[in-house]
């Protein structure tokens, strides 16, 4: 339960620098974090303490494996989610460089022409 | 035929990558023609899979649960047809339009790419690929928002991606959720999970989730901060493609058939839907009232029809659903074909302003008559499209007895109506504007999907019964079937 709490608490502290903060990476970098946040959900998920790897051997024995083993799916969900956030946060960082050279600030404050 | 499915996918997302590569020799002529073929074989597609009711394609041979599998329900048909329909006029307005810009190439890919990502979004049976299609749909989109690289864009294209990325990561917790309650990602499975163990606070809170990030996808009020930013500042085939398309399937669509479908609705997520339609509804109208740039108009008056789509579904009849999906359709023809009429005068005249056009009927007459047909479907005057699927909606809303939400269904149609009869007045009609003067009409392949999409309107107008009966009834059926839908996957497990 205390993991689950951290990692919500992680997530939170994220969001905070995704609402909070008027400085684009920082807010690039808010987003970073509730992502491995997220990421760390998924994984805690399937975690079990002192877990073996889900590979099952000739000389295992079923019931005793699927007692240790981890859940293999989430780490496959969250390899799928780390290559999407990595295209994300790339594309990101490409846009504020382009924001930097148009507007010269990195303040979100200042980056208001379009308003209504 | 349910080999066919997967090529909704796969066609398009080859077609992205084979126009890079050949795009190293041969940059402007290509990628214009390719996609168009492109485009018109999904089309095709839809032709083979018309009228044979739900299949189910299993990838690789896993059967459901373990496999990841596609399918094909009524519900899908509707919005494949929507999706690749105003995709193909899209493209083919981008012939000419696309001259505006240097590079071709990265445009058509990444439309390609969107195009690949929405068809998954529709076609998956899987939440997680759901989300997965979601996120490259997304991507793309982003991109091309920001595809002008001018100031505005990149500042609206910025304030998309990190709304955007933010709803992403919601939506991602939340299916983390619901894995960790039910220990499965498909869909249908889920479902019979959630039927037979109701009352999970956990599942809630994923409701919840689901809620904001869908909600943040389709621009609804209060959700909204990004959309008026980001479909003006798009070129205006992607705008089209945003508006009409998009929103619908990655925010409405998936709305639906996560609540619908997978989590089951309640009494509480009606309400919700309800109240944040109306909300949008009259935001949306309000909004759109006071604006002089038309295509921030445009994308106003969306979040406010988006609302109409919301209430018909808050509303948890089968009319209002019907009413719904109807004007869901609707809205994916005429607000294309706004935005796209909005590109072609944008084009000519070279400024957005209400106030400095006017009386471009005598200088591109049709274009003018094109727009006119489209304003008149979206504020609902009886012949057009429009009309019907308002007056179905508000006929939902007077059955179920909910007198305050018809009262807003009926203003914000008078708001809608008033404010494209400005439109209307300051740009199609009255003196001619000092920047309107060299304005000519645009080339064909811009006029011929104006000229197609406002004869959709008129069209499915005119024969709004057999279309509701031949398609959007069986797609209402199938939504609210939620044990149909679990046993058409899964079969009597």
């Amino acid at each position: 339960m205390t993991l689950y709490m951290l990692n919500f608490s992680l997530m939170m502290v994220g969001m905070y620098a995704l609402i909070v903060k008027r400085h684009i990476v920082k807010k690039i970098l808010g987003i970073a974090i509730m992502e491995y946040a997220v990421n760390h959900f998924l994984i805690l998920i399937g975690f079990k303490k002192a877990g073996i790897s889900p590979i099952l051997t000739k000389d295992m024995d079923l019931a005793t494996f699927i007692q240790t083993a981890v859940d293999p799916l989430p780490q496959a969900l969250v390899l799928t989610s780390i290559v999407i956030g990595l295209g994300t946060l790339a594309l990101m960082v490409a846009i504020a460089i382009r924001l930097y050279e148009r507007y010269g600030t990195f303040d979100m404050h200042e980056i208001n022409r379009l308003r209504g | 035929m349910d080999k066919v499915l997967p090529f909704f996918v796969a066609i398009p997302i080859f077609s992205a990558i084979f126009m890079l590569l050949i795009g190293k020799w041969e940059k402007k002529i290509f990628p214009r023609i390719w996609s168009i073929i492109t485009t018109a074989t999904l089309v095709f597609l839809i032709s083979l899979i018309w009228e044979k009711g739900t299949i189910i394609h299993v990838m690789g041979g896993w059967r459901p649960p373990y496999g990841i599998i596609m399918i094909k329900d009524h519900l899908s048909l509707l919005m494949l047809i929507i999706v690749n329909v105003v995709a193909f006029l899209s493209i083919i307005y981008s012939y000419s339009y696309i001259t505006k810009y240097e590079d071709y190439l990265r445009f058509f890919s990444l439309f390609m790419l969107m195009l690949a990502g929405m068809n998954g979004v529709v076609l998956s049976g899987d939440i997680f690929n759901l989300f997965v299609f979601l996120e490259i749909a997304s991507l793309a989109s982003y991109a091309l928002v920001g595809y002008g690289v001018g100031a505005e864009e990149l500042e609206a294209s910025f304030k998309y991606l990190i709304l955007g990325a933010f709803a992403s990561l919601l939506i991602l917790f939340g299916i983390g959720i619901i894995y960790s309650v039910t220990g499965s990602v498909n869909m249908a499975d889920i479902a019979r999970f959630l039927i037979n163990n109701s009352g999970n606070k956990a599942v809630l809170m994923a409701t919840g989730l689901f809620l904001l990030g869908f909600g943040l996808k389709a621009g609804l009020v209060p959700f909204h901060a990004w959309l008026p930013d980001a479909h003006p500042s798009a070129p205006a085939p992607i705008s089209a493609m945003l508006s009409g398309v998009l929103i619908k399937v990655l925010g409405i669509y998936a709305l639906m058939r996560v609540f619908y479908h997978v989590i089951g609705v309640s009494e509480l997520i009606l309400n919700i839907f309800l109240v944040i339609g109306s909300l949008s509804m009259v935001v949306g109208a309000l909004m759109g009232f006071g604006q002089d740039d038309i295509k921030r108009l445009f994308a106003f008056s969306s979040i406010s029809q988006m609302g109409y789509v919301m209430v018909g579904i808050g509303l948890g009849t089968p009319l209002g659903i019907i009413g719904a999906l109807f004007h869901l359709l609707n809205h994916a023809g005429f607000k294309s074909l706004m935005f796209l009429s909005a590109g072609a005068i944008e084009g000519e005249t070279g400024t957005r302003s209400l106030s400095e056009l006017g009386g471009l009927r005598q200088k591109m007459p049709v274009t003018s008559a094109s727009s006119v047909v489209g304003a008149l479907s979206i504020s609902g005057v009886p012949p057009f499209n429009g009309f019907w699927s308002k007056l179905i909606i508000l006929l939902a809303a007077l059955k179920v007895g909910n007198i305050w939400v018809s009262a807003i269904i009926v203003l914000t149609a008078f708001f809608t109506l008033s404010y494209y009869l400005r439109f209307q007045k300051n740009a199609i009609f009255g003196d001619i504007g000092k920047k309107v003067e060299g304005a000519r009409e645009v080339p064909i392949p811009m006029v011929v999907p104006l000229v197609l999409l406002a004869i959709i309107c008129l069209l499915v107008g005119i024969f709004n019964h057999s279309i509701i009966s031949n398609i959007i009834i069986p797609a209402q059926e199938t939504l609210l079937d939620r044990s149909g839908y679990i046993l058409s996957v899964l079969g009597n497990l």
